[in-house]
């Protein structure tokens, strides 16, 4: 029985008026791909903006491997392991490549202010290690022959894929994926979706927001479907396809169109 | 060989002051730009330099203080205001930042202006030339060594990171309030040491030079020289300290110039003189040798 | 004593206002902090003071003047450096640096034309006539000042209010790009702006100029930093911000510097700028800064 990483209970939030999330529940658990899927506006963003502590909840809680997440600043929530990628990609343009990797290996630097002043050994040993590591990332999406480049001269495709290894860089459990493969062609999501599951075989958990079907059906171990700000469903692949309220939230859309 | 020297004594009587306010000006690019690194634009380094003059001098003047022991006051003391403002003026971003230390700068300066023991509006009079060239070459040679260090190590990436994006930065586990407030605090040490070198060989300091003018010229030579690296700032002030001098012979109509470098440099030559990436784009096209 | 020193106040307040309306104006429609405002202000001084010495113009012909070059220099500004730097859509401290730049060429300008001696209108030119209401002096000159100003914050109000213009700027200061494809021609509004703005700010300068009798080549300085302090104060970008501000710091420094000493009256309303901006960044009635494009 796999333990769970994340655990959103009643979480509810509110931009003055406007209800965006309201009583939401469901849980994440270790070693899976999770898909949170709905049509636009339902409030997909919001989730991971309140699980990274971007937002806070006006209600209910938010746990990660059993402890609260809520009140903590972003960096501290990254720092007990969770990583994001966002919809419209914020990689560091000015920054090549390899400097972007390693911005993601911030924390896991070990040294102290003397050993960078005095360019001591064991800084030297540390920046070296962040190096290679950035570069093992890089290789791993197929980026290290542009290591040196710019982020900026990237392709749409190629900055998604240097905000994935920078998001792993720093070393989460749990890997937030907004719209992992918008505007990607069909060969590079089948990329992609080895890429995740070989993420997930390797023990890390993957919670991604969504709206190409075939991508999340085909990746997901479980999904949970959000509509106006509730959850109106949540189970397997199949359950979900085949549930009355998710054809309606979705047809429905189209109806109006 | 010794009408080399005499040369050199010549040109040294009439010039060191102008040398010492080049390395000092440099000094407080460099100030202003850390801040820059940061994305941060604080027009407050006048104040902080002001504050430095004034105390170290003091210190000298009525404590007695050792030279030494008074450059470092003159760094610690606006470095010990910057942190006390630091923590809720940097939540301020961009414009507001800006407004907010060019706030604060305003109230520093017409504070010295009304206090007694800084001799008010007339300054304070016969500080010591304490200062030597070596002091100047000693301290600004520290300031670019321990900015180069911070720019190699994760600290510079950092800067750059919440420079580019404070919400990715900090979603990378980046301590960005933390990070910020350092950039403010060594800032205003650098500027505070550089107002102490500079009271000691002006021998006269008073409030008007520590004011909005002078941000905005400090922020104009970094501007100017390029934020890309440490070379952009003291080129830009060693530039803009000489420009002056040298057209001495337009007498109100230098400051005119200034204000025409400004305007255009923001227009063509957008990251300043000193841009390394655009030089080593023309060397690329000059002699189609790449990296 | 408490009446005069109010009547100085409003007199001085509502010039203030004007002069951030200008300011805000540019800021709200343009996004950009217009620090060669303060000069164009100065500016307009001297364009009023030519043409009374020179061509013997009177007053009111002079203020007009004193508005069109001032104007035009504002359109110049945004034609010649603003624009260029909209083009390339340069993060807008840019264009603030930029402005800084034109201030010194200005100023510096006026310095080496005019010299850094005070000048001030012929005693002549200036409405005479002074009204005693009660134990208040009222000279004429007040009253006039105080008038123009509200007249011409009212016409303002007006126009962003009622009219189809008014709305067309409104919704670029919203979102230029929007207004754009609603078919709103955003460049000649910008440069509209630019001008009217900097004509507010060159008739406050002449009101300043009669108000305290002196001209001088960095009087533009300190009222920019009235400026910022008002639309800080009052909101960046808020119409009714800036007069409120206006008045609100007019007030602020006529009163402690009457009550308290003089210098520390500037002092006083950098504090308090300070303070709001550290508690309320929008200001008391302002917006946020980011805008879509």
């Amino acid at each position: 029985m796999s333990n769970t990483l994340l655990s959103i209970r009643n979480v509810s939030k509110r931009f003055g008026g406007l209800h965006v999330l309201q009583d939401v529940n469901f849980e994440v658990p270790a070693g899976s791909i999770y898909g949170l899927i709905g049509p636009n506006g339902a409030g997909k963003t919001t989730v991971f903006n309140l699980v990274t502590g971007l937002l806070q909840p006006n209600g209910g809680n938010i746990d990660f491997q059993g402890e609260s997440l809520l009140g903590l600043p972003s960096h501290r929530i990254t720092h007990r392991g969770i990583a994001r990628t966002f919809q419209n990609i914020r990689i560091f343009k000015e920054m090549d490549l390899l400097e972007n990797v390693m911005v993601g290996l911030h924390d896991h630097l070990e040294y102290g202010t003397l050993g960078l002043l005095f360019n001591t050994p064991g800084y030297r040993r540390a920046e070296k290690k962040a190096r290679e590591r950035a570069l093992e990332l890089l290789t791993w999406v197929g980026l290290d022959h542009k290591a040196d480049l710019l982020a900026d001269s990237l392709s749409y495709g190629d900055q998604r894929k240097l905000e994935f290894a920078r998001a792993l860089a720093t070393e989460p459990k749990l890997l937030l994926l907004d719209e992992p493969v918008a505007g990607m062609n069909p060969s590079e999501k089948t990329v992609l979706m080895e890429e995740i599951r070989n993420i997930r075989d390797r023990g890390y958990g993957v919670f991604m927001i969504e709206h190409d079907m075939r991508f999340v059906m085909g990746l997901c171990d479980r999904i949970a479907v959000l509509n106006f700000g509730r959850i109106i469903a949540e189970g397997n692949p199949d359950q979900i396809r085949n549930n009355p309220e998710v054809i309606e939230a979705y047809l429905g859309k189209e109806d109006d169109q | 060989m010794s009408s080399m020297a005499t040369w050199f004594n010549d040109f040294w009587s009439t010039y060191s002051t102008l040398v010492f306010t080049v390395g000092v000006h440099a000094m407080m690019a460099l100030s202003l730009w850390l801040t820059l690194s940061c994305g941060l634009l604080s027009l407050a380094n006048a104040a902080f330099m002001g504050i430095g003059a004034y105390a170290s001098a003091l210190l000298t003047l009525q404590a007695g203080w050792s030279f030494p022991a008074v450059l470092l006051a003159g760094g610690v003391a606006p470095a010990l205001v910057a942190l006390v403002i630091g923590v809720p003026v940097l939540r301020l971003s961009g414009v507001y930042l800006a407004m907010a230390t060019l706030a604060f700068g305003e109230v520093v300066r017409i504070t010295i202006l009304n206090m007694d023991i800084t001799g008010g509006p007339e300054g304070l009079n016969g500080i010591p030339l304490a200062t030597e060239g070596w002091h100047i070459l000693l301290l600004l040679t520290l300031t670019i060594y321990v900015l180069h260090r911070l720019r190699r190590s994760k600290v510079g990436r950092a800067f750059e990171s919440i420079k580019e994006d404070e919400v990715a930065a900090r979603l990378m586990g980046i301590n960005v309030a933390r990070y910020k407030l350092l950039a403010f605090v060594l800032g205003s040490f650098i500027a505070g040491v550089a107002g102490a070198l500079n009271a000691h060989f002006t021998f006269f300091i008073s409030p008007r030079e520590y004011g909005f003018e002078n941000a905005v010229d400090f922020l104009t030579m970094t501007v100017l020289g390029g934020t890309s690296g440490l070379v952009g700032p003291i080129l830009g002030g060693t530039i803009l300290t000489l420009l002056p001098e040298l057209l001495r012979f337009l007498h109100d109509f230098r400051s005119l110039v200034n204000g025409a470098v400004l305007v255009l440099v923001v227009l063509f030559l957008p990251k300043g003189i000193w841009e390394p990436r655009r030089v080593r784009a023309w060397w690329v096209r000059r002699t189609g040798v790449s990296k | 004593m408490l009446e005069q020193q109010l009547l100085n106040a409003l007199t001085l307040g509502s010039v203030y206002a004007l002069f951030a309306l200008g300011f805000t104006l540019v800021f709200g429609v343009l996004a950009v902090i217009n620090l060669s405002h303060g000069a164009l202000f100065m500016v307009g001084s001297y364009a009023a003071l030519a043409m009374v010495t020179r061509f013997n113009a009177p007053l009111w012909l002079a203020m007009l003047g004193a508005m069109l070059v001032s104007g035009t220099l504002g359109l110049l500004v945004d034609v010649l450096v603003l624009k260029p730097l909209r083009l390339r859509n340069a993060p807008h401290l840019i264009p603030m640096i930029a402005t800084i730049g034109v201030s010194i060429m200005l100023t510096s300008a006026a310095q080496g034309l005019f010299g850094a001696e005070a000048m001030r209108f012929p005693e002549e030119t200036l409405p005479a006539g002074e009204y005693i209401v009660g134990d208040v002096h009222v000279r004429a000159l007040e009253i006039a000042i105080v008038l123009i100003s509200f007249i011409l914050m009212a016409v303002m109000f007006t126009i962003l209010k009622r009219t189809q213009l008014g709305r067309a700027l409104r919704a670029i200061s919203e979102s230029p790009k929007a207004a754009w494809l609603l078919g709103i021609p955003v460049e000649r509004l910008f440069h509209a702006t630019s001008f009217v703005a900097s004509a507010l700010g060159g008739i406050a300068g002449v009101l300043i100029a009669l108000d305290f009798n002196a001209i001088t080549p960095g009087m533009g300085q300190p009222m920019l930093h009235k400026g910022v302090a008002v639309i800080i104060l009052g909101g960046m970008g808020d119409i009714r911000g800036a007069l409120i501000g206006g008045l609100f710091l007019g007030f602020a420094e006529v009163i402690s510097k009457a009550y308290l000493s003089s210098q520390m009256g500037d002092a006083v309303a950098f504090g308090l700028l300070f303070l709001i901006l550290l508690v309320r960044p929008a200001g008391l009635f302002g917006r946020q800064l980011e805008r879509k494009a």
